[in-house]
């Protein structure tokens, strides 16, 4: 635990002291590894020399003020800018086992997105019934055989603890639920596929309190199934699901580390501006 | 001024008073502008009805063009009318939402797109006539199609396709980014997000879209006569069922043709008083039609609006 952190303005070496520091904590090998990650909307330079490890089956949690870059380094790892003009990637992400690089130009977008899955800020639920929302990824992957989509639509809407709430309701309008429900359905609809990460763009920031803790009891649960990295402005909620949490300002990471430690004891002055609400 | 900073309560009560007068006088202004438009377009379909009320009768549907003005009827302008709507709407909606689509999700937004875009809206502006003359040197002359009902059909479709292609375009546009990004971010190709999702979505606007350029070629007349609509025609089209396989028959697109509009020229320009009443009662009809696809549109509409909502 207190291996020297030196996320900012680092090259290469300091990204094994951070995974060895990961190993003495926790033992789980990476799952992704940011690599000298930069990026750029047009001219305007978004992402600075990201380095960051996101271990296996834990909940790596994004923090910062709005604008640091935190949700456009979420999106690097399926490649949502790629439907923006005027976008350029440098560096890489390295998906382990197979070390493809995510966002390496040699590498189709779609591939990227068939592997990471993805739940969005507001729920967003095609105007479709329940079981189609859920059936689509399954679909785009050929799967048209009635029993096993509706197996692994059901598997899916358990594994988002929604199940119990609208398997009555499967033909249904998924408008008609609550939002709560339709962010469920979301995450449903991602673990369908079985992504090898899911990515929480602020999942729950257009959603009433008691919704938000189903919303994080569920992230919590969900680290056995699948590695999670999640965008939060809510301190207290990457408090609450995260095993790492990352502080990121101004386009570059500051500081990394296992949960607790940031919140209790964070290297770096400008994390601890941060998370006691010195500014952001 | 008193000298205080702040207004005083009867200084705000007088200031609010003067200026909510205002607001109701726009009102006021507003709703009489609007009551006078839809006035003069009631009295003028009030006038058709009662200038032809002598004419309206099943006769007057079934009857072919007479020399005796009581004689004559639309059948055959109402099916001319309605064939060319028919190829009209076949060629302007498929044309006009590929066109939309490739405008919309597929083409780089560079110069080149953007003076397609503003070209394909000045279209829109291109008097209908210049089509006419188009629609002679190119399907008359140069592809033989002849002075055919399949000829009036694909006008009247180059004549409405910038109406179909602005109100698709509208109506992708209006599908939200995040629903586009839930689709991709499953691993959709273009073409699935737009097949899948943008199209169905957007099928309310669409149709709605098609239905008012239908609506508009309905009564154009310049057009058509340029092309050289007959305006006496005492015959059907072959028809498009047949008793025998294989069932359908394309014989009609050739065929010679009169339509409404044609026919209520016609009419109008005879001498004898007789005719202006079966031009009036025509008239009421073409307007009918018009109104009644409107209301079809508005209905669509409303259908789709209440299925979904972002």
């Amino acid at each position: 635990m207190q291996g020297e952190i030196r996320a900012q303005g680092s090259d290469t070496p300091s990204l094994s002291i951070v995974m060895e520091d990961r190993k003495t904590t926790r033992a789980n090998p990476a799952k992704a590894a940011a690599e000298k990650l930069n990026f750029w909307y047009g001219s305007n330079q978004a992402l600075k020399n990201i380095n960051l490890v996101i271990p296996e089956h834990q909940v790596t949690a994004l923090i910062g003020p709005s604008g640091c870059g935190k949700s456009t380094f979420l999106r690097c790892f399926n490649r949502m800018h790629d439907l923006q003009a005027d976008t350029k990637y440098e560096g890489a992400i390295t998906l382990r086992p197979d070390n493809v690089n995510l966002v390496g130009p040699e590498t189709d977008p779609i591939e990227v997105r068939m592997r990471i899955g993805m739940v969005f800020q507001k729920p967003n639920p095609f105007p479709k019934s329940v079981f189609e929302n859920v059936a689509y990824g399954l679909r785009l992957r050929g799967i048209n055989n009635k029993t096993e989509l509706a197996e692994r639509v059901e598997k899916a809407l358990r594994g988002a603890a929604i199940w119990d709430e609208v398997k009555d309701r499967l033909n249904d309008s998924a408008l008609a639920l609550s939002g709560g429900q339709m962010q469920r359905v979301c995450i449903s609809r991602a673990l369908a596929t079985e992504p090898e990460i899911l990515l929480f763009d602020e999942p729950t920031s257009a959603l009433d309190p008691i919704a938000t803790a189903k919303i994080e009891e569920l992230i919590t649960e969900l680290r056995q199934r699948v590695t999670v990295l999640i965008v939060t402005h809510n301190m207290q909620q990457a408090a609450r699901v995260s095993d790492f949490t990352a502080f990121m300002y101004l386009g570059e990471l500051v500081e990394v580390d296992a949960t607790s430690k940031i919140f209790t004891n964070p290297a770096k002055k400008a994390t601890e501006d941060y998370i006691t609400g010195r500014y952001g | 001024m008193a000298a205080t900073a702040h207004m005083t309560l009867e200084e705000i009560r007088k200031g609010l008073s003067w200026r909510k007068q205002l607001d109701k006088l726009f009102i006021a202004i507003g709703m009489a502008l609007l009551f006078g438009c839809l006035a003069i377009l009631a009295i003028l379909f009030f006038d058709l009805v009662r200038d032809g009320s002598s004419r309206f009768g099943w006769d007057f549907f079934t009857s072919f063009p007479s020399r005796k003005a009581e004689n004559a009827g639309i059948l055959s302008a109402a099916v001319g009318t309605m064939l060319i709507m028919v190829v009209t709407a076949l060629v302007a909606l498929p044309v006009g939402v590929a066109a939309a689509i490739y405008l919309e999700e597929y083409a780089p937004k560079n110069w080149f797109t953007g003076i397609i875009e503003i070209n394909v809206t000045n279209l829109a502006g291109v008097p209908s006539i210049i089509y006419g003359l188009l629609a002679l040197g190119l399907f008359v002359y140069q592809f033989n199609f002849g002075q055919s009902v399949l000829t009036a059909g694909l006008t009247l479709a180059l004549l409405i396709l910038p109406i179909v292609i602005v109100a698709t375009r509208e109506s992708l546009r209006a599908v939200p980014k995040a629903i586009r990004e839930a689709a991709y971010g499953l691993g959709a190709t273009r073409w699935e997000v737009t097949k899948d999702h943008v199209l169905p979505y957007s099928t309310g606007g669409i149709l709605t879209g098609l239905i008012l350029g239908l609506s508009r070629a309905i009564g154009e007349t310049a057009p058509i006569i340029t092309i050289g609509a007959l305006s006496f025609i005492a015959f059907l089209p072959p028809s498009p069922v047949t008793g025998e396989f294989p069932f359908l028959n394309f014989e009609w697109l050739r065929s010679e043709f009169t339509a409404m509009p044609i026919q209520m020229f016609n009419w109008v320009s005879r001498p004898d008083q007789a005719f202006q009443a079966n031009a009036a009662a025509a008239g009421a009809i073409l307007l009918g039609m018009t109104l009644a696809m409107n209301a079809v549109a508005i209905w669509i509409r409303y259908r789709f609006r209440k299925k979904i909502s972002w």
